[in-house]
């Protein structure tokens, strides 16, 4: 299955949530929970999603094909039945990616203009 | 948790199913149970959590079900035009009815307090509402402590000179307690007190005049102007919404009651209004003035033998007639709103069953049955807005143009306006035309028909859901019956009407208003060198046969009814012993075309000092003699003894839906100086042969020479006030025939519609009957008999429901009888005819089905 290039596009900018949890997604499945220890623990707690803003971006990605329901669960001994686990799909991995080309390049532009993220 | 746990129910069903359990527990292990402040801290988090959230998704949906719709609609605009023209159809005819009926019927009048305003009458047998004399006025006014106070007025028409070309004005003559009573204040000045009644010089303009006649100025107070010759002074103007007791009055002056006036207790003119005390209610004011009635009754027996009162809330002071009118005009535009739901659930219907493979897939994929009803409810609600917006604008241009349809005698405004309520109106109509016509196909298209949509060349459509489209066919064609029933009826009415013999010939007469002010021309005497030149100099125009004046026009002055008591017998005042008095100039019947049966015309001679006389009308003669000859006979009429000399056909005094009084004419000379002022001629009426053109200019000419200061108002021909008898009923019946009109076509649409479906569906079945040796004119005739029997449906329950409505606008009906067969037949015939060009071209179609190719195409 190729991937187009256009379709990653139309997906840009991505909102900072949809972004997290494709982050958070990237090295392992994760159940919705989990996704927003996961979130508040890469950025100190700054950012702590809410169950509903989680659960619509859920939604939202499952229908846009950026995540999918994981196939695999971990051992039963580790499970909750009543979870369901995410993973990011390739299409996932190519809009995340393409998000971040896009975060850099307009970080690279800034700093050519002499901005830093410093405080004067 | 339980609180969360209920706010889920914001969300919609299918993300709640979907996601509610891993919602509720993440939200849990986020804020574990506390002390009071951290359950305090959990409600304010669940509320910033789920509202935000749970409207973002539902908006999500709203706009993927929006795109689906527009790709849908760009499929098929047809179908989202056709349908957002019913709804505006349905929606503006409601919304244009609401608000005639709304301003009429509903709103207020425009006085404080109005439903605490009283109507008072006399009542006589024969007579249910009549004016009040100034004597009983006056001691009603006194005993009745039901009231905290009580006015009275009347209307008249007076000559305003000494500004420019002379003018006639209709103005209101009211007692100085009259506008404290309804509780109005002036817009500038003040408003008349007791001071005013004696002196009996000072005037209140209305708005309009102010604005008009006088340039709107604000130093108009104590300026002078001149009614019929004498000097009036402005005291205030009445604000632009002050309407009283017509919307045609021009300014307003006080009455007063001289010792004559109220010792006449059978000179009944004066419209009387009250205002109920805190406490009382209509029934106890009704109770007291019964009472203060009956001991006028013993007080003055001669007058008031047989006066009783009746009083009405001023509301409730509108003619049965114009209620009826209204209500019609609401049902009808109902009955238009129900066809228009009913085809449009229909064409949904017969989309939803050419989407039902689409559907079918959507479900497979997993869209559960509550989004697909959403999903149909969305479109129907999204027609029905844009439908409804439409409609509002169609509203919009139409209602002024149902003025006709306000009563001229109300005080309010000519039109309605948009207002608050019938935008609520309007928007809950639409509501209602969204669901009405959505929720039946949504909830059968996610009836979990299932996996049946998905066989190949499935039939579906069948059975009971081709009953539900069957059903809602049979509806339209119903509301249409009903329609075309009570249009056919007001038609049959109006004709009925329009044959109705005049008693006059009014071909080619001309009418004009030339009103002598008073009390310049209070002596008959002094009238008299004014009626003498003006009728020699009119008679003598080229192509004029006869002139003559009265003292009101058939049709136009209705009321003037004295009581008759034959010489030598009492006088009894009710209606079967009254009849209605004019005073005429010589050669009156022969220009009105009124047949003198027996006896003579009123004549020169008949002077103030020659016998008095009377001219009377055969029913009045039938009533008194009905076996004798009544020439030489006397009566007792309009204060004195007349002799009749002549016998003269009747005339329609009331117009053509009201029975007349017979009547008595009188010679214009023979009347005492300043007495029976009203009654002094003032309506010229000239017959022309019928090539001349009407020769208004020269006429003008001859009053000016006759009297500079005159004004000439009311031109008319008379032609013209017998055709304004049906005027209202033509604008209704243009209204309703218009309406009924649009059921048809919407009925056609909806029988074609579901027979050229049907015939679509049984492609294959037409193929094998025909294979099978049907000949094509079976086939057309199985398809027509499928729409005659459709119709059928529809008929018999239009008809019961149309006769229900007949006997209910009976009094609209001139006495055409609700079942009249005319208006039946031509109802039922018109809507076979409209069922045949419905079935016409689907049969056509089906005649043509190749067997080979339809059992191929399977």
């Amino acid at each position: 299955m190729t991937i187009q290039r256009s379709a990653v596009d139309a997906m840009l900018p991505l909102p900072p949530a949809t972004f997290h949890i494709l982050m958070a997604l990237a090295d392992e499945d994760r159940h919705g929970y989990a996704i927003i220890q996961d979130v508040a623990a890469r950025t100190d707690g700054e950012l702590k999603l809410s169950a509903g803003t989680l659960y619509r971006s859920i939604q939202r990605m499952l229908d846009q094909g950026l995540i999918a329901e994981a196939r695999t669960r971990p051992a039963p001994a580790l499970d909750d039945e009543r979870r369901r686990y995410y993973a990011i799909t390739p299409f996932g991995v190519a809009v995340a990616r393409a998000e971040m080309r896009r975060l850099t390049q307009l970080v690279r532009l800034a700093r050519a203009r002499g901005l830093t993220p410093e405080t004067t | 948790m339980r609180f969360y746990r209920a706010l889920l129910l914001l969300y919609p069903v299918s993300f709640r199913a979907e996601y509610g359990a891993e919602l509720r527990a993440a939200f849990e292990r986020q804020h574990p149970a506390g002390d009071v402040f951290a359950t305090l801290a959990m409600v304010a988090a669940a509320i910033a959590d789920v509202v935000p959230n749970a409207l973002a998704v539902h908006w999500d949906i709203l706009r993927q079900d929006l795109r689906y719709m527009l790709r849908a609609i760009r499929q098929s605009p047809g179908f989202a035009v056709t349908a957002v023209l019913v709804v505006a159809l349905g929606v503006g005819a409601n919304t244009a009815a609401f608000s005639v009926a709304d301003f009429v019927l509903i709103r207020p009048l425009p006085f404080p307090q109005p439903d605490r305003l009283i109507k008072l009458w006399e009542k006589t047998p024969g007579y249910g509402q009549m004016e009040l004399s100034p004597g009983n006025y006056r001691d009603w006014k006194a005993s009745a402590k039901s009231f905290t106070s009580m006015g009275a007025y009347t209307d008249v028409e007076v000559n305003l000179t000494g500004a420019g070309e002379p003018q006639r004005l209709h103005i209101g003559w009211v007692t100085s307690d009259l506008f404290s009573v309804l509780g109005v204040r002036p817009l500038i000045g003040r408003l008349f007190n007791a001071a005013d009644t004696v002196a009996g010089r000072s005037v209140i303009l209305s708005y309009a005049l102010w604005q008009t006649q006088f340039g709107a100025d604000t130093r108009i107070l104590g300026s002078g102007v001149e009614l019929d010759g004498a000097a009036y002074s402005v005291i205030g103007v009445m604000p632009p919404d002050f309407h009283f007791p017509t919307r045609d009055i021009a300014l307003w002056t006080t009455m007063g009651f001289d010792a004559d006036a109220l010792a006449d207790r059978a000179n009944n003119y004066l419209d009387a209004v009250g205002r109920l005390r805190d406490g009382a209610t209509l029934e106890s004011a009704r109770a007291e003035v019964d009472v203060i009635a009956a001991r006028l009754r013993r007080e003055f027996p001669k007058d008031n033998e047989s006066t009783g009162a009746a009083i009405f809330r001023m509301t409730d002071d509108l003619s049965a007639r114009s209620r009826l009118l209204l209500l019609a005009l609401c049902g009808a535009a109902l009955c238009i709103l129900l066809l228009a739901c009913a085809n449009l659930a229909n064409l949904l219907l017969a989309r939803a069953v050419s989407r039902e493979r689409e559907i079918a897939v959507r479900a497979a994929l997993g869209a559960g049955r509550e989004r697909l009803v959403r999903q149909l409810v969305t479109e129907s609600v999204v027609l029905a807005v844009m439908g409804g917006a439409i409609g509002l604008l169609v509203a919009v241009v139409a209602v002024p143009g149902l003025a006709r349809l306000v009563p001229d005698n109300l005080p309010i405004e000519q039109a309605p306006t948009l207002n608050v309520r019938v935008l609520v109106f309007a928007a809950a109509t639409i509501a209602l035309t969204g669901l009405g016509f959505g929720i039946v196909p949504a909830l059968r298209a996610g009836a979990g028909r299932g996996m049946s949509g998905l066989r190949d060349g499935a039939r579906a459509g069948g059975g009971r859901r081709q009953r539900v489209r069957g059903a809602l066919v049979a509806i339209e064609v119903m509301a249409s019956v009903v329609l075309l029933v009570s249009s056919g009826l007001l038609v049959r009415a109006m004709w009925r009407l329009q044959s109705v013999d005049t008693g006059f010939n009014a071909d080619g007469v001309l009418t004009l208003r030339t009103a002598l002010p008073m009390p310049r021309y209070a002596d008959p005497l002094a009238r008299e060198p004014f009626f003498t030149r003006v009728l020699a100099d009119v008679r003598a125009l080229p192509g004029v046969t006869s002139a003559a004046y009265i003292s009101g026009l058939p049709m136009v002055m209705k009321g003037g009814i004295w009581p008759v008591a034959v010489t030598g017998h009492e006088v009894i005042r009710d209606a079967a012993n009254s009849a209605s008095l004019r005073f005429v100039t010589p050669q009156f019947f022969g220009t009105l075309g009124i047949p003198i049966r027996n006896g003579r015309d009123v004549q020169e001679t008949d002077a103030f000092n020659r016998p008095f006389v009377a001219v009377v009308s055969e029913s009045f003669a039938k009533r008194y003699w009905p076996n004798e000859d009544p020439i030489g006979k006397h009566v007792q009429f309009a204060l004195h003894d007349r002799e009749i000399v002549g016998i003269v056909g009747d005339i329609r005094v009331r117009g053509l839906e009201q029975q007349s009084e017979p009547q008595v004419y009188v010679p214009y000379k023979q009347v005492e100086a300043g007495s029976l002022v009203y009654y002094a001629p003032k309506d010229l009426v000239v017959r022309s042969s019928s090539t001349a053109a009407a020769p208004l200019p020269q006429i003008r000419r001859i009053v000016r020479a006759a009297d500079p200061s005159q004004p000439i108002s009311d031109v008319r021909t008379m032609d013209e006030i017998v055709a304004d008898q049906t005027a209202s009923r033509l604008g209704q019946l243009r209204v309703l025939g218009m309406l009924a009109a649009i059921a048809l076509l919407l009925a056609a649409v909806g029988i074609h519609g579901l027979l050229s479906f049907t015939v679509s569906r049984r492609t294959q079945e037409i193929g094998v009957r025909v294979a099978l040796g049907a000949q094509s004119r079976q086939i057309v005739s199985m398809v027509i008999r499928e729409g005659l029997l459709l119709s059928l449906a529809g008929v018999i329950p239009g008809l019961a429901i149309a006769y229900a409505a007949g006997r209910g606008m009976e009094a609209l009906l001139a006495g055409v009888r609700p079942n009249d067969p005319i208006a039946i037949g031509v109802a039922i015939g018109a809507t076979c005819v409209t069922a045949l060009l419905g079935c016409a071209r689907p049969a056509l179609r089906a005649s043509r089905v190749d067997p080979s190719e339809a059992l191929r195409a399977e």
